[in-house]
């Protein structure tokens, strides 16, 4: 494995942390969002509230440290992708702001009204956040990001495949918090929250589905390098995530109480990873390479030493707090 | 690009001030957020500190008011912080594809105090209730150490972008070796970075004693104003006279490093010795109009000796040169004014105390405090718009002008506006939230409780 290679599967690996986390705090403002009147949803709505509070920040960081190493390991990709889809890119930034500052307030704000229209900026912004988010996504895999940047501004991600990996993001935020959340519900020892988030995990987990389907046709049509490569060095990876997918719907349509988590982490990591050795050698498909777009190795290995280091005490720290958060200890009700 | 089509230019220059704008405006808004992240945990440690230790019920309530204050001061940091980083790529995409892999180490570096910061000051936050009084006390400590060392980080990517060095360039341009000690530890790293962290405490210190200066002049005199008070100014009082001194010696570093910021700022026309310093005033080409001369002053500074020469505008290219000189002029002369006064305010506060034990009587030393926050964030900015500004031309100082940085693409005014009415309801909720906590905060004693989103306080639920 070259230096380069082995900081981009450093990239992967932070998006990997930022879909399973930071997907999952979007998801939970999907679920605020469609919980109903104060009443129906205030149950609900506090077990995401509770949820959410004490690790959203932490999660959001990944965000930060892709960034990071993509402008810092690849800028002329970075410089790429942003003179191309500048688009969905400033309106996934402004999702972040508004979805941020609406949690934050609502916690503190007095009176229903300011609270309500917090919430409903947090809600409505945590659903379009990861669209756009995944309209980028869709468009690198699309071959539509062109090696010099500068692409066009709206052709490039208005096609059906980034609009398709678009809503599948939302959708697999919703399922990744659907499923924490029923963890979550099972430790308050709330069997109605329970219940209500099994069904929406099950449900989400039916239109992510949909959409990756949907996605692998318009894949076929319009990322063939891409689809071709999924269907054969990333065929066992979209093999596992299908696995996965399955025993989860079977476990929630049983009713069974196993540990529901990691078979929902795993069919998302099956299907990031699926989608890196897909893409593979190529950072933006199929003009940049990995090795053509890379920084000099000095760089590289102080991205390595980051990421040592991140390993050895952010990691950690991460499982810390969320052991405190799981155990009770931490109160986002102060 | 064809040499007679002006359309594209015009189209990039607009881009430019757009984008400058923007830029300005969005860090502008940050940076005080900022500053609370890097300095407020110390300030809130302090006073759990002493709550701890002294059993002082007051101390461990202005802890918890404080870190529930900064729960919401650092959300909103984070998300202004990630629009920041986003506009690496919207708005100086031909930066990022130059120096990226240079100066990006720096902020590698500083996803990591980040991070960990986002994690301790979660535990820190949330835990009050259920963790033990010092573990939860030290689990605040890495707060105050990665508030520093992220402060750091930044903080030496704006130094690399005045004083770069550590790469090395092909002949097309490109980076093609990087030494990642020589772009974090540059020239400037020295005095920017130490400057940048006591001006973050200089804010913290002076804004969260204006507060509890105004409730005092409110008539609010018990214990937790007081403590409220004398914790933080005392912080903010012992980073003022550090400040005055680094900040003289980043002033002379830029002298030598950057003579053309420095010609800008102090609106020097003619290279020379014997150099007036002049306070105020209008910069024209002619020299300073309207404002206080003090001859050989500026010489006098620079050197230590009136003798002392110093580079003027016309050793500058003119294509060089920053623009805008009263504005810088008058910033520095702002920054360097208000870090006087608070020094003044420090010296009156320090020879009361030692006399008396107390704060001085008269309302007047209240309300020099009460405008002190202000005036420190003010400072800040100015600060901020010296170094910014005086760089102009150049984004990567005698590497890449700005306007070679700037995105060609479309609609940046319209993002300027966007960003100018969102950050608007942003800061005016945020100030509205803040204050409503601190009213309630009077008025329930104990810090209100919700159950969920939508419902009323747990008190008055069933």
């Amino acid at each position: 494995m070259s230096k380069a290679d082995a900081a981009a599967a450093i990239l992967w690996v932070g998006a990997t942390f930022y879909a399973l986390f930071g997907g999952a705090d979007f998801g939970g403002g999907l679920w605020d969002l469609i919980a109903g009147g104060p009443e129906r949803g205030e149950r609900p709505r506090a077990l995401i509230q509770r949820s959410l509070t004490p690790v959203w920040e932490a999660n959001h960081v990944w965000l930060i440290f892709v960034l990071v190493v993509l402008w810092t390991a690849f800028p002329s990709a970075f410089s790429a992708i942003f003179t191309t889809l500048y688009v969905p890119i400033a309106l996934a930034a402004l999702g972040i702001v508004l979805r941020g500052a609406g949690f934050a307030f609502r916690k503190s704000i007095v009176g229903l009204q300011g609270r309500r229209a917090m919430g409903a900026t947090f809600a409505i912004s945590s659903v379009l956040t990861p669209f756009f988010m995944g309209t980028v996504v869709g468009a690198i895999a699309s071959g539509e990001v062109p090696a010099g940047g500068n692409g066009d501004a709206f052709s490039t991600w208005l096609q059906p495949l980034p609009l398709l990996i678009g809503a599948m993001f939302v959708a697999s935020g919703a399922y990744l918090s659907a499923v924490f959340l029923v963890g979550d519900a099972r430790r308050a020892g709330d069997a109605e929250m329970e219940r209500y988030f099994e069904r929406r995990a099950l449900g989400a987990a039916v239109v992510a589905g949909a959409f990756a389907v949907a996605g692998l046709f318009a894949l076929h049509s319009e990322a063939r390098y891409v689809f071709d490569r999924l269907t054969s060095q990333g065929l066992p990876l979209v093999i596992l995530s299908l696995v996965c997918g399955a025993v989860l719907l079977a476990v929630l349509l049983r009713g069974g109480r196993r540990p529901l988590r990691p078979l929902a982490a795993g069919a998302v990591v099956a299907v990031i990873w699926g989608w890196g050795v897909a893409q593979f050698p190529y950072l933006l498909p199929t003009s940049l390479r990995i090795d053509q777009a890379a920084a000099p190795d000095p760089t590289m290995t102080i991205i390595f030493i980051v990421f040592a280091i991140a390993a050895v005490l952010v990691l950690p720290s991460l499982g810390l707090l969320y052991t405190l958060a799981q155990k009770d200890l931490l109160e986002s009700e102060h | 690009m064809p040499p007679l089509d002006p359309l594209p230019l015009a189209a990039s220059a607009s881009n430019l001030l757009a984008a400058r704008e923007q830029m300005a405006f969005t860090l502008g808004f940050h940076i005080v957020l900022s500053c609370l992240g890097v300095a407020l945990p110390a300030t809130i440690l302090v006073a759990n500190y002493i709550g701890l230790k002294k059993g002082d019920e007051a101390a461990i309530e202005l802890a918890k008011r404080w870190s529930k204050a900064m729960a919401v001061t650092f959300a909103v940091g984070a998300v202004t912080g990630t629009v920041l980083s986003f506009e690496f790529g919207l708005l100086w995409p031909h930066f990022m594809d130059r120096f990226g892999a240079a100066f990006g180490v720096a902020f590698a570096i500083e996803g990591i105090f980040f991070f960990l910061e986002a994690i301790f000051l979660a535990i820190y936050i949330y835990g009050w209730k259920r963790l033990s009084g010092w573990a939860h006390f030290w689990s605040g400590v890495p707060m105050f150490v990665t508030g520093i060392g992220g402060a750091f980080s930044v903080v030496a990517a704006n130094a690399w972008m005045n004083q770069p060095q550590g790469f090395t360039l092909n002949a097309a341009g490109k980076v093609v070796d990087v030494e990642p000690l020589k772009v974090l530890w540059n020239p400037a790293t020295g005095y920017e970075v130490p400057h940048m962290i006591l001006a973050a405490y200089m804010v913290v210190g002076f804004l969260v004693a204006s507060v509890y200066a105004v409730g005092m002049l409110k008539g609010r005199r018990d214990r937790l104003h007081r403590l409220g008070l004398l914790i933080p100014l005392t912080i903010g009082l012992i980073a003022t006279p550090i400040q005055l001194f680094v900040g003289d010696t980043a002033a002379r570093a830029v002298a030598d490093h950057q003579p053309a910021k420095f010609a800008g700022m102090e609106c020097i026309q003619e290279t020379g010795g014997h150099q007036t310093e002049y306070v105020g005033g209008v910069c024209t080409s002619d020299g300073v109009k309207a404002a206080i001369p003090i001859p050989d002053l500026d010489s006098f500074l620079v050197g230590f000796s009136a003798d002392t020469k110093v580079t003027g505008l016309n050793d500058i290219p003119a294509d060089e040169r920053p623009p805008a000189n009263t504005f810088l002029h008058l910033s520095f002369d702002l920054m360097v004014g208000i870090g006087t006064a608070l020094l003044g305010l420090g010296a009156w506060f320090a020879w009361v105390w030692w006399k008396r034990r107390d704060i001085p009587k008269t309302p007047w030393f209240l309300r020099a405090v009460a405008v002190s926050g202000i005036g420190a964030i003010v400072a800040l900015w100015c600060g901020w718009i010296v170094t910014e500004v005086g760089r102009q031309p150049w984004i990567v100082q005698g590497y890449m002008r700005t306007s070679e940085a700037v995105t060609d693409a479309k609609g940046i005014w319209f993002s300027f506006g966007l960003v100018l009415l969102v950050y608007a309801a942003l800061g005016t909720t945020a100030i509205l939230v803040l204050r409503s906590m601190s009213r309630r905060w009077r008025e329930g004693g104990e810090s209100e409780e919700t159950g969920a989103p939508y419902s009323p306080p747990a008190e008055a639920a069933p």
